[in-house]
């Protein structure tokens, strides 16, 4: 079977953010293994707790080991920018991190970026799921994330076909475990 | 070339809709010198315009007008404004199609007779049997290329009809094939053979796959008698005072409204918006709306039982390289109470790229299982489930009282709940399906839940009898001469296969009906 190179590849954007010197370790690497901060530059609402909260609870809801930070804070970044000129939705994005934050005290962590395991923070967002807000972090990361091109090899997705003369000579009937 | 009619030229046939319906009826009415405004709500975009992007495709073509959705089925939960998933653009759904052309089973046209009484169904038999449809047919299946028909070789199978392949004939299911498919298997009138390039629901770009946009729609401009008018969606039909329709009102892109005239009306808008367009087009005359005496008009929506099994394997399938309906297994399609429900159902291979997997996989889940079943995306392969739903009255095309379309016009309310009996199916189907892949070493399978309806039907249906439904037999309504229906709400039932090769078939009879009635003057 012709098979896929799963390892994600750091494109022109991110050597823009990190650097080349990161950027050229992360071609060959695989991504995850590269240390990268999530965030690349200061948020333009939200506040930078909030905005790291929104990150973590991205993570949450997608869990893929795999794949690293700056693409869920990307997709955050996307909401962050659209709440800089719409008041309704900042607020709605503040209040909602008010309420993960109070949950997590009422557990007797800080906040809800401080309760350490996956499955206490999955409890908090459980109880907060027909919210707005929770629909709003959900729905823009199912986009956000499964839409992204670069996160496309690892999960093993090709993309378009058409460009490269479909699949006819690439692998359409080659399955060999059956 | 294309020839430009005059708004007020009465004596041509108007055409609502360019689809499997509609672009096929006015081709034949155009080959027969027939002279055919056909109006189509969408733009023009031309094969080379396609995307291989899901989302991006699905901006490009789908109905993304203001809908509404009621009832208990799941859409209305997940995708409360998008009860359906279909294309707005020249060549209708015939655009995103996945190509399966299969015939009607003799007993499908007879469900009431064949079913019985079903409570809480509003069951009733076709005007029509498989005799006398079988010559059209076999006419739609030469226009259309279908393989496995006119010696047309099938496809050949790709990874994820291999899965299933492999699966069903364990677990001895003996009619197992890459199907029945308007998709060119070698060259053909003009166009190319598949190049398995996957992404059939987003426009083939290769044109392999057969569509009014490219095969119907040009031939009828070449006549000169055929002019396709894009960009044009018909808000009212208007009638004369003998209650002979006259004419239809379209909105232009810009909004600005104009009346073309009409010597006939034919209605192919899809079964949201046919009824729609009638209900809307009601007059003092009409007050309850076009055609609509038997007040069957909206109802009787059928959508097919409908679901998708996906099995998790531990070895790459890579389902989505290739076409995207591959194969079929139709053991499940006769009619055989024994199972616990009348009707029968189809499995047929279907995939999805990643983002549309993250969409629909189990809509609004999340956590740990789900992100583990997408890790899993390359090693998984996928069935779509299509069986007969039950016509049920309740389940009906309504006019919004105060929701309202861009041009003003009350946005269509889609109620629907199962039956029973689909439910039933669904999950017999369920059951089977995870059996086939669990044959082969599935590690996991997953049921997923109807997606937006592709398979739109039965809201203007067909009847002997006036009192039953709107149209008879030609798909000329019953309470309006000139008045045509050309499109899936025309189905009485919605029987077990695909309904486009139904719907082609339909057309072409139509055509000829329509023809030979205006040369004997009677149209």
């Amino acid at each position: 079977m012709r098979l896929i190179d799963k390892r994600v590849k750091v494109s022109r954007r991110d050597m823009l953010r990190t650097g080349g010197a990161v950027a050229a370790a992360a071609s060959v690497m695989p991504m995850a293994i590269v240390h990268r901060g999530a965030l690349a530059a200061e948020p333009v609402a939200l506040s930078k707790d909030s905005f790291a909260t929104l990150v973590k609870m991205a993570r949450d809801l997608y869990p893929h080991d795999k794949i690293a930070d700056n693409y869920y804070a990307g997709v955050i970044e996307s909401i962050d920018k659209a709440a800089k000129d719409d008041a309704a939705l900042k607020t709605m994005l503040e209040d909602g991190v008010t309420q993960l934050n109070g949950k997590a005290t009422g557990l007797k962590y800080g906040a809800y970026g401080s309760v350490p395991s996956e499955e206490e923070r999955v409890a908090i967002l459980k109880e907060i799921e027909t919210t707005p807000f929770f629909q709003k972090i959900r729905g823009t990361m199912i986009t956000g994330l499964y839409n992204n091109k670069e996160l496309w090899p690892h999960f093993g997705y090709e993309g378009p076909s058409a460009d490269k003369g479909g699949y006819i000579n690439r692998g359409f009937s080659d399955i060999n475990w059956l | 070339m294309a020839a430009p009619f005059d708004l007020n030229d009465d004596s041509v046939v108007v055409v609502v809709g360019s689809g499997a319906g509609g672009g096929t009826l006015s081709n034949e009415l155009a080959q027969k010198g027939v002279k055919v405004v056909c109006l189509e709500a969408g733009p023009r975009i031309e094969n080379q315009d396609f995307m291989n992007d899901e989302w991006a495709a699905f901006s490009q073509l789908s109905w993304l007008d203001k809908r509404t959705t009621s009832g208990s089925w799941r859409v209305a939960k997940d995708f409360p404004g998008l009860p359906a998933w279909i294309v707005k653009a020249v060549g209708g759904s015939t655009v995103h199609w996945a190509g399966a052309s299969l015939r009607f089973q003799e007993h499908e046209f007879k469900a009431r007779t064949t079913y019985g009484e079903v409570a809480g169904a509003n069951l009733l038999d076709w005007p029509l049997t498989l005799a006398e449809m079988e010559p059209w047919y076999a006419k739609a299946e030469d226009k259309m290329g279908t393989t496995r028909t006119n010696n047309i070789p099938g496809l050949p199978g790709n990874n994820n009809y291999k899965v299933l392949e492999a699966g069903a004939k364990k677990l001895g299911y003996k009619e197992v094939h890459t199907g029945r498919m308007s998709i060119n298997s070698e060259p053909r009138k003009g166009r190319g053979s598949c190049l398995q390039i996957g992404f059939c629901f987003q426009g083939c770009k290769s044109g392999a796959k057969w569509s009014t946009l490219y095969t119907e729609i040009p031939d009828g401009e070449l006549t000169g008698n055929l002019e396709i008018r894009p960009d044009a969606q018909v808000l009212m039909i208007t009638h004369n005072d003998q209650g002979k329709v006259d004419g239809v009102v379209y909105a232009g892109k810009d909004g600005k409204q104009q009346k073309q005239k009409a010597r006939v009306v034919c209605v192919a808008g899809n079964s949201i918006e046919s009824p729609r367009l009638l209900l809307n087009s009601h007059s003092a005359k009409f007050p309850d709306g076009l055609a609509n005496s038997s007040g069957q008009v909206g109802r009787n929506y059928m959508r097919h039982t409908t679901g998708s099994v996906y099995g998790i394997f531990e070895k790459p399938v890579h389902m989505y390289r290739g076409t995207t309906m591959a194969g079929i297994v139709q053991d499940e399609a006769r009619f055989d109470t024994s199972r616990g429900f009348v009707g029968g159902y189809e499995l047929e291979t279907l995939s999805l790229g990643v983002p549309f997997m993250a969409a629909f996989l189990n809509p609004g889940e999340w956590g740990r299982s789900f992100a583990e079943a997408m890790d899993a995306y390359d090693r998984m392969a996928g069935m779509w489930i299509v069986g007969e739903d039950m016509p049920q009255e309740k389940n009906a095309i309504t006019l919004h009282a105060s929701e309202k379309d861009q041009f003003g016009m009350p946005a269509p309310n889609v109620y629907f709940d199962d039956h029973p009996n689909d439910d039933a199916m669904r999950e017999h189907a369920f059951k089977q399906g995870s059996a086939i892949y669990d044959a082969v070493g599935a590690i996991k399978t997953v049921h997923t839940p109807p997606y937006p309806s592709t398979h739109n039907l039965g809201t203007n249906r067909m009847s002997e009898n006036a009192r039953d439904g709107v149209v008879n037999k030609w798909g000329q309504t019953h309470d309006i001469p000139n008045l045509f229906v050309s499109d899936g709400s025309q189905f009485t039932t919605g029987a077990t296969e695909n309904p486009t090769l139904t719907i082609v078939t339909l057309a072409i009879r139509q055509a000829d009906h329509i023809a030979s009635e205006m040369a004997k003057g009677t149209l």
